[in-house]
């Protein structure tokens, strides 16, 4: 067959403002994709726009800010329907006959209720804490809480705790690092999120890859996970962690399988998975041992069994259609923390048609299992933890108030790192040094000023949900867990009202 | 529990009958830390997760049909049992040797780590699945009878054997065998017909029938067989086509 000629055109094209260009070619080292070439006969630098992703990497780091990346003027004609997205994927699968791979969360407009939903505030009837001047308490225990507590009173006025509590998970701020693997992120960067989990107080999730020996101090801060590969997985490392998550699924690509690039499986990653080198790592769609509830319960037993019943153990699942229903199954299963995870989910890849398309936002997923759970008089068995696109300390809060006990952040701490969402996660470039494991450009993340920026983001929202919590007369999280009186919706119809469990605003 | 507990030298009996599988468990560690290293459990009816996460050297004998997930993440035990084993027999498992004296059921040997297992009679549906391998780190999975589909599915690493001691035919009756496997090799004594995808069919050289001697020596000898019963008849193996089956799948 004939070789195929492209149609597609650069989705960005370089600008380089000659006047301020001195040829010092930090561009040309700084990108990955090779996009900035010098060319020493004629002392110019060049960009190939077709290779350009818009990361911003060149622009940042330019010394003389001579960068304009900017969208390709050259677009085809306006069209709603058939937007630019539209043709351009058409194009290339026209082109090449696959799959089209993407990165990061579902980049579209429709699928965020956040911005539609509104917090309340005291105004004369109860009065505002100022979070300056008085405490509040924003630590979270995640695990089983018991029904009931007997409580010993000895003579002397001695008192001890008569039942046995579950284990439990201490966070100092409701919000945890999201599960990203040693190989979709390289160890600089789980170095950063371990690090910075453990000076803060909350904790930080290993995703399916294992975890590195050298990150063993964190262990107390540390959700070790299992999934369907159970890469990295055995009595050792079940043991190095706070806490064990079995990930059934993810929001960004429900109901298949983790796809590791075979870019990114060097040595180290290839040795702590036990996989040839340079294979893909694959996830299978299903755990081979969980087929039903019943299944679940088996390996929720299995790992307790592993550990000794000191470990939490978390069940992670996409929000689907019927996750109130498989929430009350996890439940039911003896799991200690349930894990949603939204429509807008990020991965490090996943078919676009999958991650734009499969799932359902986390906003009604929520509300439908926290009702589902209270319902079922089975809110107290477990904790929940929900993600997928979580952008802000206002966020947090909405989550906490439909019924969330914290978030799990990935996208946001890839940002505080560096990201910039170029979605180009599955080439093992990134100019960031984030979703690498070139050794060369992975030492663009320095732990000690990675972990800083983490830190910093965790204070910073920390702060604001504290001025929220303040604002609304409340002192502590608990008084907002699944308050849904402190919501209301703008713009939304009666059943995603009804699904929300919160008012219209002025109702 | 302790009524559940005798002992006769330096063996431990212990009787499972009235035993969950947490007590079970809870028994094996406080053993295991007072030091005994010989252990007979009879009267098993499907109690689980025998030997979960166990980091030890103990001798285990099992009398009865242990249940699910029979040595799940254990690393160094060495279980036999006498009877047969039910699904997840040496799930995860890092290291130690499983040796079972009938039949298994699905995913035996999910995803194991190191160590082997041999049975003696047939296993289930995806047995030996996502068995992984790395440097001097090779599980073995040993089957003395026949396997179900999907024996060795994305494997990546380490060995299976299977002899279908007890076929009529030459022929393996199973299907989509190796399904997106990306390393380790599956033996076969006869032939099969057709396979999954991404795999191919090879003859066997000298370094193969080395591993395949050695393997089949041990087999014999935890089941009684004569050696040239076992290595009466031509043995093939199947491959991965490349480290990578689904590489060509996806464009950017």
């Amino acid at each position: 067959m004939k070789r195929i000629k492209t149609y597609l055109q650069p989705e960005y094209v370089i600008e380089r403002l000659k006047d301020r260009c001195n040829k010092c070619k930090i561009c040309v080292r700084e990108c990955t994709y090779n996009v900035h070439i010098y060319n020493p006969k004629r002392d110019e630098i060049l960009s190939r726009d077709e290779y350009c992703v818009n990361c911003q990497r060149c622009v940042v780091f330019c010394p003389t800010k001579a960068i304009r990346v900017r969208k390709n003027p050259n677009t085809y004609r306006e069209n709603y329907h058939w937007t630019e997205e539209v043709i351009r994927s058409i194009k290339q699968q026209a082109e090449t006959g696959r799959i089209l791979l993407t990165g990061m969360g579902c980049d579209k407009p429709h699928l965020t209720y956040w911005d539609r939903l509104l917090l309340n505030a005291s105004q004369v009837t109860n009065p505002s804490i100022d979070p300056l001047r008085e405490p509040i308490e924003i630590r979270t225990y995640l695990g089983k809480k018991s029904e009931h507590v007997n409580i010993n009173y000895k003579d002397g006025g001695d008192i001890s705790l008569e039942t046995e509590l579950a284990p439990q998970l201490r966070l100092e701020t409701p919000i945890l690092f999201a599960a990203m693997s040693f190989g979709a992120v390289n160890l600089n960067v789980h170095r950063a999120l371990a690090r910075a989990a453990a000076e803060y107080g909350t904790y930080f999730n290993t995703g399916e890859g294992g975890l590195h020996p050298s990150l063993y101090k964190y262990s107390d801060h540390i959700i070790i996970q299992v999934a369907s590969g159970r890469f990295g997985v055995n009595a050792e490392y079940l043991n190095k962690g706070a806490a064990i998550e079995i990930k059934i699924g993810q929001g960004a690509k429900p109901g298949i399988g983790g796809h590791l690039p075979g870019e990114k499986v060097r040595e180290e990653i290839a040795k702590l998975r036990m996989i040839p080198v340079g294979t893909d790592a694959l996830s299978p769609a299903p755990h081979h041992d969980i087929y039903s509830i019943e299944d679940l319960k088996q390996l929720v037993h299995a790992l307790k069994e592993a550990t000794d019943y000191t470990k939490p153990v978390a069940v992670k699942i996409a929000a689907v259609h019927n996750s109130a229903a498989i929430a009350s199954g996890i439940v039911r299963a003896d799991a200690d923390i349930i894990v949603l995870d939204g429509v807008r989910g990020s991965t490090g890849a996943a078919p676009k048609v999958i991650r734009d398309n499969v799932g359902i936002p986390i906003e009604l997923a929520l509300a439908s299992v926290d009702k589902r759970l209270r319902d079922e008089g089975i809110r107290n068995e477990v904790s929940i933890i929900v993600s997928g696109g979580i952008r802000s300390s206002a966020d947090v809060v909405k989550a906490i108030a439909l019924g969330a006990d914290a978030v799990y952040i990935g996208t946001a701490a890839l940002v505080a790192m560096g990201c910039t969402l170029c979605q180009r996660c599955y080439t093992g470039r990134c100019p960031w040094g984030i979703a690498t494991t070139d050794p060369e450009i992975s030492k663009r993340i320095d732990p000690d000023v990675a972990s800083a920026r983490l830190k910093n983001l965790l204070q910073a929202w920390s702060m604001e949900i504290k001025e929220i919590l303040g604002g609304m007369g409340m002192n502590a999280i608990e008084s907002l867990r699944g308050n849904r009186l402190q919501l209301r919706a703008v713009g939304l119809n009666d059943a995603e009202l009804k699904v929300l469990g919160v008012k219209a605003a002025g109702e | 529990m302790l009524r559940s507990v005798k002992l006769e030298g330096d063996t431990a009996i212990i009787n499972a009958e009235y035993l969950d599988h947490k007590s079970m468990n809870r028994i094996l560690k406080s053993m295991d830390s007072e030091g005994i290293r010989r252990v007979k459990i009879k009267n098993v009816y499907g109690i689980r997760y025998i030997g979960a996460g166990m980091k030890s050297n103990m001798d285990i004998e099992i009398y009865g049909t242990p249940g699910n997930d029979l040595g799940i993440f254990m690393d160094g035990l060495r279980i036999t049992v006498h009877g047969n084993v039910q699904d997840g027999c040496g799930n995860t498992m890092n290291s130690g040797e499983i040796i079972v004296h009938g039949h298994g059921g699905d995913i035996v040997g999910y995803s194991m780590r190191g160590g082997a297992i041999y049975v003696r009679g047939d296993v289930g549906y995806r047995a030996g699945i996502h068995m992984k391998g790395y440097g001097d780190r090779n599980p073995v999975l040993v089957i003395g009878g026949e396997a179900r589909d999907f024996l060795g599915e994305y494997m990546a690493g380490g060995i299976i054997l299977i002899l279908g001691l007890n076929m009529k035919k030459r022929m393996f009756n199973m299907r989509f065998v190796g399904s997106g496997m990306h390393g380790g090799v599956i033996y076969l004594r006869g032939r099969i017909d057709r396979l999954g995808e991404g795999v191919e069919a090879a003859e066997v050289n000298e370094e193969d029938m080395k591993i395949i001697g050695r393997l089949a020596e041990k087999f014999c000898r935890y089941f009684n067989y004569e050696m040239d019963e076992v290595m009466d008849q031509e043995f093939m193996k199947v491959i991965p086509l490349s480290h990578r089956p689904y590489g060509g799948l996806y464009t950017r």
